[in-house]
């Protein structure tokens, strides 16, 4: 029987939520408030719940540091790459600037490409926020000694 | 150029604005993904090697076809962002560009012995981010915009003068302690561009100064001009703000120290240039006063203290950082004058200290390579020991004083003619002295290096000859060559100066 076991259980059905709930703050952002970095930092949360009571080796094994590392390259990646794309697409034969989102969605105006072209970009805020909050409890949480049981 | 204008096809030229700062960016992020330090060297030095080609077709550019405004994402300025480049960032561009190439490839030797193999991809990805937001504040035309790159490029430093812990724990010590300056200053601006956009409703540095134009300054914009001189003169180390950078050049990678003594303070120099005279006119009185009584008054003492402090070093990079203050006051007392000739002094001793301080610090970093030398005594016999190394240091210091047939005569004349055009007597007679005081701190490394005899090596054995690298030996030559090259070809960087004055001062 594991001690804080109403702990365990709570959190167990919470953190799907949170992450559900960090997805709808991510696709609603481009209608209201909402956005890549506020679901970035609820995503990183789940994770950060999961670390506080399952412990910090647990979660390394859920998402392991490697994966941080790479997710917050790679977000920027995402972010810069529709502005590179934005460039070679070229939309109505006219050339476009760097992040004019126009050029993603050429033939239905301009709503419809500025519409992907921020969710695009917001997924890639997503990815590197969510990792880089996950890197810095990383780099916190693993500098402590764990607490053991008996001082809670 | 014509033939820089046309250096690149015109489908990428047209967006060279935009993919100077986008480059390095993306490039940080794929660097921190290499496995091993060589490969995020190479990403680094691809990027480096196209932001210059980029710089050089700018020029091209602007020279040929006037100003440059690119608008980001398409939203046209005054709302969107813009990038605007004109004669007075080029040759900052060119500076961090082709400067930012040669640490780049100096890099390689010198931070494979400095930072742990398992760090090496995040520090080049951490100095890519940092090249990109230099360049970013450099080319930008939007306040809010330099604030954004100012952080991006300061944060990221942080990083890189603490890596410098492998060798001196004290790095970390000094990096917290530009990270609290650095932030405050950038708090300062950033309360500055508040007030600016407060009073001006506008966020676009040209549509910023027309509306100042129509409007007149009042007690917010005068507000905003104190905290943006402030914020700035932080970052650009202009006297007595000046308390992060000794420590901060002492303890970093020599590879780091190289980089930001020849461009970071430069950048912010040209962001507060780009202030004081593109968005407030230098003809409104609060902003003559603080030419005369602020920057004039700070540039001579710094001048005077810095190159007091310096002679009294132990430690080889320290000194020479101290001198970096000192040479800002130059340029602030150039800027001081408030005249096109001023201006145009500065801008020259601007891009001139950056030729010396690279080969200054790459030198340095050479010792420290070889024999690890730090301190001032410890470059005993060094000429012995490393003649071609202790040659390009003995060239490039000789044009940080400002003899003859060097870069530093050049400025400095150019300084002292601006200066009499004034009548300021007193200015002339503080440079100087400085150069004295310089030529008293430059003795006492020369003295050493020539001078002295080396150490014996182990059972009295006579000490080996060290060539550095020739990774670390081109870049560092070519350096001080530039010095001399410039004395005798000075149009190029005179012109380019000339024309950065005139554009801001709107002379012919």
């Amino acid at each position: 029987m594991s001690p804080h076991l109403i702990l365990r259980v709570v959190s167990k059905l919470l953190i799907p939520m949170i992450v559900v709930f960090g997805f709808y703050v991510q696709f609603h952002g481009d209608f209201g408030p909402g956005g890549g970095f506020q679901a970035g930092v609820i995503i990183a949360v789940a994770v950060i719940l999961y670390a506080l009571i399952f412990g910090m080796d647990e979660a390394r094994r859920a998402v392991p540091p490697i994966v941080v590392r790479y997710g917050a390259a790679l977000g920027v990646l995402i972010y810069a790459s529709v502005g590179v794309a934005t460039l070679f697409m070229n939309g109505a034969g006219e050339p476009l600037n760097f992040l004019d989102y126009d050029a993603l969605h050429p033939d239905q105006g301009h709503h419809t490409g500025q519409h992907y072209g921020i969710l695009l970009v917001e997924l890639g805020v997503l990815t590197t926020v969510a990792s880089v909050m996950l890197a810095i409890f990383y780099a916190f949480a693993g500098r402590v000694p764990d607490i053991p049981d008996e001082e809670w | 150029m014509d033939m820089l204008a046309s250096l690149l096809p015109a489908g990428i030229a047209v967006h060279a604005p935009a993919l100077i700062v986008v480059i390095p960016l993306i490039m940080a992020a794929v660097a921190a993904l290499m496995p091993r330090g060589i490969f995020a060297w190479g990403v680094t030095l691809a990027t480096a090697i196209a932001v210059a080609v980029l710089s050089l077709n700018i020029l091209g550019q602007v020279s040929t076809g006037g100003v440059i405004s690119y608008a980001m994402g398409g939203w046209l300025p005054p709302v969107g962002i813009e990038l605007r480049v004109d004669m007075l960032n080029v040759p900052l561009l060119l500076l961090v560009g082709i400067v930012g190439l040669l640490c780049v490839i100096y890099a390689l030797p010198s931070v494979a012995d400095e930072i742990a193999k398992k760090q090496q991809s995040l520090f080049y990805s951490a100095f890519l981010v940092c090249f990109a937001g230099l360049l970013g504040v450099t080319i930008t035309g939007d306040a809010f915009n330099v604030f954004v790159f100012l952080e991006i490029s300061s944060i990221s430093t942080y990083t890189i003068i603490a890596m410098g812990a492998g060798k001196d724990r004290r790095a970390l010590t000094a990096s917290y302690n530009y990270l609290v300056l650095g932030t405050i200053g950038a708090t300062f601006f950033v309360i500055g561009v508040g007030f600016l956009y407060m009073a001006t409703g506008t966020l676009n540095i040209a549509d910023m100064a027309a509306v100042l134009e129509q409007n007149g300054h009042d007690r917010v914009t005068q507000a905003a001009f104190a905290f943006i001189v402030v914020g700035l003169g932080l970052k650009a180390a202009m006297f007595p703000l000046h308390v992060w950078l000794p420590n901060a050049y002492a303890f970093a990678p020599n590879f780091v120290t190289a980089f930001l003594a020849s461009t970071a303070t430069k950048v912010a120099f040209y962001a507060l240039i780009r202030f004081v005279f593109s968005v407030f006119h230098p003809e409104v009185n609060f902003v003559a006063m603080s030419f005369t009584w602020l920057f004039a008054v700070v540039g001579v003492i710094a001048m005077m203290v810095a190159s007091v402090q310096a002679v009294f070093q132990t430690d080889a990079r320290r000194l020479l950082a101290y001198s970096s203050v000192a040479q800002v006051g130059y340029m602030m007392l150039g800027l001081g004058m408030g005249t096109a000739a001023g201006l145009s002094a500065s801008m020259l001793h601007l891009m001139n200290h950056a030729l010396m301080k690279g080969a200054l610090f790459m030198a340095l970093g050479a010792f420290a390579l070889n024999f690890g030398v730090r301190r001032v005594k410890d470059l005993a016999g060094l000429g012995q020991t490393m003649p071609a190394s202790s040659a390009a240091f003995t060239v490039a210091s000789l044009s940080l004083v400002g003899v003859p047939l060097t870069v530093g005569f050049t400025s400095k004349w150019y300084l002292v003619t601006a200066a009499l055009e004034r009548g300021w007597w007193w200015a002339v007679a503080a440079l100087m002295i400085s150069s004295l005081l310089a030529l008293a701190y430059v003795a006492r490394l020369l003295s050493a290096i020539w001078m002295e005899t080396p150490p014996a090596g182990k059972a009295g054995l006579a000490p080996a000859r060290r060539l550095a690298p020739w990774m670390v030996l081109a870049p560092m030559s070519l350096l001080a060559f530039a010095n001399i090259y410039f004395f005798f070809h000075a149009d190029p960087l005179v012109g380019l100066a000339r024309a950065a004055a005139n554009a801001v001062m709107g002379g012919n």
